[in-house]
C-alpha cells in the first residue's frame, strides 16, 4: 500500500464506474441485442432509445414535471432559509437551540412514515397531483438542509461587516440584499445545489403525491419497468438522462459535497 | 462568534417554522391518530388505545423486519466506515488528481435512488448483466431474484457502491483540515505511519466520523426506493426492510392502525439513536 498509494482509490473509482458504464452501454443498444446476446459494448449502436424519450410526451413530460417541482422547491427553500439562517448565525433567542435540533429531526424522518399522511393532507388542501404538492413536501428535508448549510457559511462572515454597514447608513434590508447576500453567494449556490439534488433523487414522496398530470420521471421509469416488460434499453436511456444534471454541476461544488451531505456540519 | 440576544429574530425564523410545521407536525399527528384508533371504513374511527402498539410490538412480522433492518444496517456500517476511511487516507491531497477523484467519487451520490436500484438490477442480472455474468462465470451459482444470499449480497454491494463515497468525502474533508505542521512535527519525532494515524489523524477525524456514522445509520435504516426497485423485498420476504414492510401495510393492505403504530415505533428508534449521536457530536463541537 505504501508503494502504490493510488491503487486503492483507482480500484474504488473503477468499481464506481462499472455499473454506470453498463447502464450507458445498454442505453445505446437495441432491445434485440440486449436480450439476444451478451456484448461489452454496443455492436449496433443506436440512438433510438433517446429519440423515443425526446419525442414521446409521456417520457419528456416526466422530465418537465420533475424539473418543475425541483425548481419550485429550490427557490422556496432558499428564500425562507436565508433570513432564518441569518437569525441563527447572528442572534440568540428563546428556544433557538431546540429549534435547530427540531429542524434536524425532520432529516431523520423516514419518508415511508410520511407518505400516507402527506397523501391525505395534500388531497385535503386540493394540491394532489400538482408540482406544488411535491415541492412543498420536499421542503420537509430541504429547508432544514438549506438553513444548516447557510448558517455554516454565514457564521464564517465576521460580524464587523454588519456593523460597518450600519455605520455607513445602510438600513437592515439594504445591507442584507446589497452587501450580505453577495458576500455569501457561494454558500447560496451550494445550498441551492443540494436542495436541487435531494429533491431530484427522492422518489417515494414524489410518486405518492402525483398520479397523471404531474408524474415525475422516476415514476414513469418504475411503471415502464413493471408493466411493459423488457424495454431495458429505454429504461437505461431514461436513467442515463437523470444522471446528467448532477454530473454537469458536480465540478463546481466538489469541495462542498461533504459539507452539503453533512447538513453543513463539516 | 458572540451573538446578541434578540427575540425579534423569531420573525426571521417564522416562515421556516410554519412551512416545516405544516409538513412535519400535521402528518405526524395524523399518524398518531391512526395509531390509537380503529376504523371500519367510511371515515368512522373508534378509540383503540394502545392495542395497535401491543399488536405491532408482539407480531413476528415486525420482529423479522426489524431484525433484517438491524442486520442490514450493521453490515453496511461495518463495511462502509472502514473502507471509506481507508480510501480517504490513500487519496492524493494535492495536484490535479484531487478534483478528478472528488468528482468521480461523488457521482453515485447524485443519482436518483430509483435509478440506482434500476442500474444494479440491470448490472446484476444473471443472463445479461455484467456482474451476474461474471459471478456465474466463476462457477458460483448466482441469481438475486431467487437466492436469499445473492439478494443480500447484491443489496449490500449496491449500498456500498452508493454511499461509501459519502464516508470518503467526509473523512477527506477532515484530513485536509489538518495543518502540515502536525505532520512535520511527527516527522521530526520520527513517528511511524501507524502512530501518525493513531495520534494525529484519528483524533482530528473523530468529529467527521461521528457525522458519517450518524448519516449512514439514519439513511440505511430508512432505505426504501433502491431496495424496492432492486428486489421488491424478495425473494419471499428476505429483503423486506422496515420501510418496505410499512409501505406494504399502509398502502398495500390499508391497515392504518398497525401502520400508524409501526410508524411511530420506527420513528422513535431512529430519533433515539440520532439524538445519541447528535449529543456526542455537539459535545465535540463545543470543545
Amino acid at each position: 500500500m505504501k508503494r502504490v498509494p493510488w491503487l486503492v482509490p483507482t480500484l474504488y473509482i473503477l468499481f464506481l464506474l462499472l455499473p454506470i458504464y453498463w447502464l450507458v452501454n445498454m442505453s445505446f443498444k437495441t432491445t434485440n441485442e440486449i436480450l439476444g446476446s451478451f456484448t461489452l459494448w454496443p455492436r449496433n449502436f443506436t440512438l433510438d432509445n433517446y429519440v423515443k424519450i425526446f419525442t414521446d410526451p409521456t417520457w419528456y413530460n416526466g422530465y418537465i414535471n420533475s424539473i418543475t417541482y425541483v425548481l419550485i422547491n429550490m427557490v422556496l427553500s432558499i428564500v425562507v432559509a436565508l433570513p432564518a439562517a441569518y437569525a441563527f448565525s447572528r442572534y440568540r433567542f428563546l428556544g433557538d437551540k431546540h429549534l435547530f435540533f427540531w429542524l434536524l429531526t425532520n432529516r431523520m424522518a423516514p419518508a415511508a412514515v410520511f407518505a400516507l399522511p402527506f397523501l391525505q393532507l395534500y388531497s385535503a388542501v386540493g394540491l394532489f397531483d400538482t408540482p406544488i404538492a411535491v415541492a412543498l413536501a420536499h421542503t420537509l428535508f430541504n429547508i432544514p438542509l438549506a438553513v444548516w448549510i447557510l448558517e455554516g457559511f454565514m457564521s464564517g462572515v465576521p460580524k464587523e461587516l454588519d456593523e460597518t454597514a450600519y455605520v455607513d447608513g445602510y438600513s437592515f434590508w439594504g445591507f442584507f440584499f446589497k452587501i450580505f447576500v453577495p458576500t455569501i453567494a457561494a454558500g447560496i449556490g451550494v445550498a441551492a445545489f443540494f436542495c436541487f439534488m435531494f429533491s431530484w433523487v427522492e422518489l417515494l414522496l414524489a410518486k405518492t403525491l402525483t398520479s397523471v398530470a404531474a408524474k415525475p420521471i422516476a415514476a414513469t421509469m418504475t411503471r415502464t419497468a413493471s408493466t411493459s416488460g423488457y424495454e431495458l434499453g429505454l429504461l437505461a436511456a431514461a436513467g442515463t438522462l437523470t444522471i446528467v444534471p448532477g454530473a454537469i454541476v458536480i465540478y463546481f461544488v466538489r469541495n462542498y459535497i461533504a459539507k452539503g451531505f453533512a447538513l453543513g456540519r463539516v | 462568534m458572540n451573538k446578541t440576544v434578540n427575540q425579534k429574530a423569531w420573525f426571521f425564523v417564522l416562515p421556516v417554522v410554519l412551512l416545516v410545521a405544516f409538513n412535519a407536525i400535521i402528518p405526524l399527528m395524523t399518524v398518531v391518530n391512526f395509531s390509537v384508533q380503529e376504523t371500519f371504513g367510511d371515515n368512522m374511527f373508534f378509540w383503540a388505545g394502545v392495542r395497535w402498539f401491543e399488536q405491532v410490538l408482539q407480531s413476528d412480522r415486525f420482529h423479522a423486519a426489524l431484525g433484517r433492518q438491524i442486520l442490514f444496517t450493521a453490515i453496511v456500517l461495518l463495511i462502509e466506515i472502514p473502507l471509506g476511511l481507508a480510501i480517504a487516507l490513500t487519496m492524493p491531497r494535492k495536484g490535479p488528481w484531487v478534483s478528478v477523484c472528488l468528482v468521480l467519487m461523488a457521482l453515485p451520490l447524485l443519482i436518483p435512488w430509483n435509478v440506482v436500484g434500476a442500474m444494479w438490477n440491470i448490472f446484476a442480472l444473471p443472463d445479461i448483466g455484467l456482474l451476474g455474468r461474471l459471478i456465474n462465470g466463476l462457477g458460483i451459482e448466482y441469481n438475486y431474484t431467487r437466492q436469499i444470499f445473492s439478494a443480500w449480497f447484491t443489496m449490500v454491494l449496491m449500498d456500498v457502491w452508493h454511499w461509501t463515497s459519502l464516508v470518503v468525502l467526509l473523512c477527506y474533508a477532515g484530513l485536509v483540515s489538518i495543518p502540515d505542521a502536525y505532520y512535520q512535527a511527527a516527522k521530526v519525532d520520527g513517528a511511524r505511519p501507524w502512530a501518525v494515524f493513531r495520534y494525529i489523524q484519528l483524533p482530528k477525524l473523530k468529529y467527521v466520523l461521528t457525522i458519517a456514522i450518524l448519516l449512514r445509520f439514519m439513511d440505511s435504516f430508512m432505505i426504501y426506493t433502491e431496495a424496492v426497485v432492486l428486489t421488491g423485498g424478495g425473494p419471499g420476504n428476505a429483503t423486506t426492510f422496515l420501510s418496505i414492510d410499512l409501505q406494504k401495510i399502509a398502502l398495500g393492505q390499508f391497515d392504518l392502525g398497525p401502520a400508524g403504530a409501526m410508524s411511530i415505533i420506527y420513528f422513535l428508534i431512529i430519533l433515539f439513536f440520532s439524538w445519541l449521536f447528535y449529543t456526542l457530536m455537539m459535545k465535540d463541537e463545543a470543545r
